[in-house]
């Protein structure tokens, strides 16, 4: 009917044979892929804030490419922004492996919506905070430090709850910069024994084990300890 | 066939339910509904003659809105029975059974009834001309141009003539009542039901929608179940008037006598704290 | 510098990249239409249906759907699927999971007292919803949803990987062929990928303003409630 190159498919039918062969590699990749989403998010956490304190500077020099930044990284795709640290970046002389492409794309990628996150955060704190630390005459370092971050950060947690769990979804992209993570696990195994159902199915559930869970934890903590939205 | 033998005519059903004169517009028989504990209509039995303008009265809370919220069909009765022009609203007959009836039942029934609420509850994506044509299109399968004009004449019996393309948004609070009297108006109905139509109104703005009200009252022969708390106006337009507390029907009767020479002291109280205040 | 050949290449991709978000975006939001109102829908079995069907798509990373959906189901049903077909199939249910929740929360915020007034002028459960209720909660939905395209549009450059020469792959193919320095490729590439982002955002704001007439929008819906 289509005139495609793929061979005639066929019906296939589960094969549990070889789906248990599979499942111990599969394991394996899934580990991967939950390591590099906790780098991953570490390094969003932590640049997310900067970019957000960055971005209330007083100074137009450091505040418009820190908002130009977060525009651009969140209007493209996070899968050429990891081509680029993995295949461009060696042309300019920075040779990085895959994880640590990875997970710097990941991080690099999520700061600019946890940024968004910690912002709002910031914002909720009452200006009044801000001038009280100046009438006790506090630095900077001190106001932000131990005034204005230990009332913004919890208020976040639930926003960066979510953006964990949507990270994780992301994660199996890095099988395209040569990670052995769930996803490039399962491309492996498909080329191996070309059994695309097994290889694929089991690779979607063991996600899906993952994924439902996390989310729904997710979602109980941020209505059991009632925290704004942003 | 039918379970109810003191009404012989209950054939009239098939024939579109036009009511006899001596057969209820609205009659509710043991009605009962409640909110978890809290009981709001408690085995009421009333009626309305076709025609006639019925004041309901009573304290905030006691119930009121309620009557003309399950006969709007807003809310389900948890038991008892409502006629509307001698046509069973929740239920209908089958096979020589009443049992409980279809949507489609209600809704044709539905149809005999329309109503206004206290916050208007206009649609605010609509002009004025959309909000009253939408019904009549819609559920009537009136052609557009018709529809059209006779919201046109509509608007004018409210005092809204060229606003037909303003948004509600555009509009002050009495202006949008009148808009929603309007557009129940335009599904002719033979009963209409006013909730509180002044209540959400600045008290510089009563006075326009009232006087549409008094229009309607005198000049149509629409029955007419007011709650109100606009005691003057309720004497003036009231063919009759029902005081209601606690589920139940305290007292009812004409207006001149409920007003000056109350019997129950349910009344007396209410009346008072009322007309103090005004 | 680009050639005008390879930016031609470039474009040609930016094309298929459009198509496929366009595609993606008629099925996403259908299914988010449809799950929204059954989410909400009186029937316990549809329901279940919604919610079961909202956690596995949502839950489910859009490449991994991407994956199973064009070499499993062949195998599965013995149909063929294009590269085309199993992009917008994957990415179009993947947004539709996410679309139903959006579509599901704005009907939900419209005024109890618009259906009861619809109601009152005797409008069918189906009148009811065409023209009372999702008119004023599609421009509830309308941000949110403009954010969603814009998820929509990153991911699919997925389908660079299952050989559809979108903008990504014509990237990676310009830069194996080392014909120009890859950073001129990919800097042109995230360039293009950002002003197709921004006509979206422009396009949405532009959709708000023109089913905003009569309400206030931003302010939420003043007209409906005093």
């Amino acid at each position: 009917m289509t005139a495609g190159a793929v061979a005639q498919a066929s019906p296939a039918t589960w094969d549990w044979d070889i789906a248990q062969r599979m499942m111990p590699e599969l394991l394996r990749g899934l580990s991967v892929t939950l390591q590099a989403t906790l780098v991953g998010i570490t390094v969003a956490m932590v640049l997310g804030l900067v970019l957000a304190m960055a971005r209330r500077s007083s100074l137009p020099v450091v505040r418009w490419p820190v908002v130009g930044f977060i525009e651009f990284v969140r209007s493209t795709p996070l899968l050429v922004q990891l081509f680029f640290l993995f295949f461009v970046l060696p042309d300019l002389g920075v040779r990085l492996s895959g994880f640590t492409a990875g997970v710097l794309g990941l991080g690099l990628h999520y700061a600019t919506y946890t940024s968004e996150a910690y912002r709002s955060g910031i914002e909720n704190v009452e200006k009044g905070q801000w001038e009280a630390a100046v009438a006790c005459n506090l630095s900077t370092r001190t106001t932000w430090g131990s005034v204005v971050l230990p009332q913004a950060i919890p208020t976040v947690i639930p926003a960066l709850g979510n953006y964990l769990v949507a990270m994780l979804k992301d994660a199996p992209l890095l099988s395209t910069i040569a990670v052995l993570e769930l996803l490039a696990v399962a491309r492996q195994l498909n080329s191996q024994l070309f059994r695309p159902l097994e290889a694929f199915s089991l690779a979607a559930l063991l996600f899906l084990a993952v994924s439902i869970p996390a989310a729904i934890l997710v979602r109980y903590l941020e209505k059991r300890y009632g925290y704004s939205r942003e | 066939m039918a379970t109810r033998e003191n009404e012989p005519t209950s054939d009239g059903e098939s024939a579109g339910g036009r009511p006899s004169p001596e057969r209820p517009m609205v009659r509710f028989d043991s009605v009962t509904k409640a909110f978890g504990d809290n009981v709001v209509l408690d085995g009421l039995d009333f009626e309305v003659a076709a025609g006639e303008k019925l004041v309901i009265i009573g304290p905030s809370g006691s119930g009121k809105t309620t009557i003309l919220r399950v006969l709007m069909t807003l809310e389900r009765p948890d038991s008892g029975m409502i006629e509307v022009g001698g046509e069973h609203l929740y239920h209908e007959e089958r096979g020589g059974k009443l049992v409980k009836a279809s949507e489609k039942h209600v809704r044709r029934v539905r149809g005999k009834i329309s109503m206004v609420f206290q916050h208007f509850f206009l649609f605010p994506h609509k002009t004025v001309l959309e909000n009253i044509t939408l019904g009549p299109v819609k559920a009537l399968g009136v052609p557009k141009d018709e529809a059209r004009e006779r919201a046109c004449k509509l608007l004018e019996l409210v005092g809204m003539e060229g606003k037909h393309d303003q948004y509600p948004a555009s509009l002050s609070g009495g202006q949008k009542q009148r808009v929603a009297i309007a557009r129940a108006l335009a599904m002719q109905p033979k009963v209409m039901l006013f909730d509180e139509v002044t209540s959400a109104l600045d008290p510089e703005l009563v006075g326009e929608v009232l006087g549409v009200l008094r229009d309607l009252a005198l000049n149509t022969d629409m029955t007419m179940l007011l709650v109100t708390h606009e005691m003057g106006f309720a004497k003036e337009i009231g063919d009759r008037v029902v005081m209601f507390d606690n589920g139940r029907v305290v007292e009812e009767g004409p207006p001149r006598q409920m007003f000056s020479q109350p019997r129950e002291a349910r009344t007396r109280s209410f009346l008072d704290a009322v007309l103090d205040h005004e | 510098m680009l050639s005008t050949g390879q930016l031609q290449q470039l474009f040609s991709g930016a094309w298929i990249t459009i198509q496929v978000t366009a595609y993606s975006a008629v099925i996403g939001t259908l299914i988010a239409l449809v799950g929204g109102v059954a989410s909400l829908s009186g029937s316990r079995l549809l329901r279940w249906f919604t919610r079961v069907y909202v956690e596995i798509f949502r839950g489910v990373s859009a490449i991994i759907l991407l994956f199973w959906v064009y070499f499993t189901l062949p195998q599965l049903f013995g149909i063929f699927l294009t590269p085309l077909q199993a992009g917008m199939l994957a990415l179009g249910t993947n947004m539709g999971a996410y679309g139903s929740e959006i579509a599901r929360g704005a009907i939900q915020a419209i005024p109890k007292g618009q259906t009861e007034a619809a109601i009152a002028i005797n409008l069918s459960p189906f009148h009811r919803l065409r023209h009372v209720v999702l008119p004023q909660a599609v421009v509830l939905m309308l941000p949110p949803f403009g954010n969603l395209l814009i998820e929509v549009m990153k991911a699919s450059a997925l389908v660079s990987l299952i050989d559809l020469s979108d903008l990504t792959e014509r990237a990676q193919n310009l830069r194996t062929l080392r014909a120009a320095t890859s950073l001129e490729i990919f800097t042109a590439v995230l360039v293009l990928y950002f002003l197709i982002s921004a006509s979206i955002t422009l396009g949405v704001r532009a959709l708000e303003r023109r089913f905003g007439r009569g309400l206030d929008v931003g302010g939420g819906l003043g007209g409906a409630v005093k």
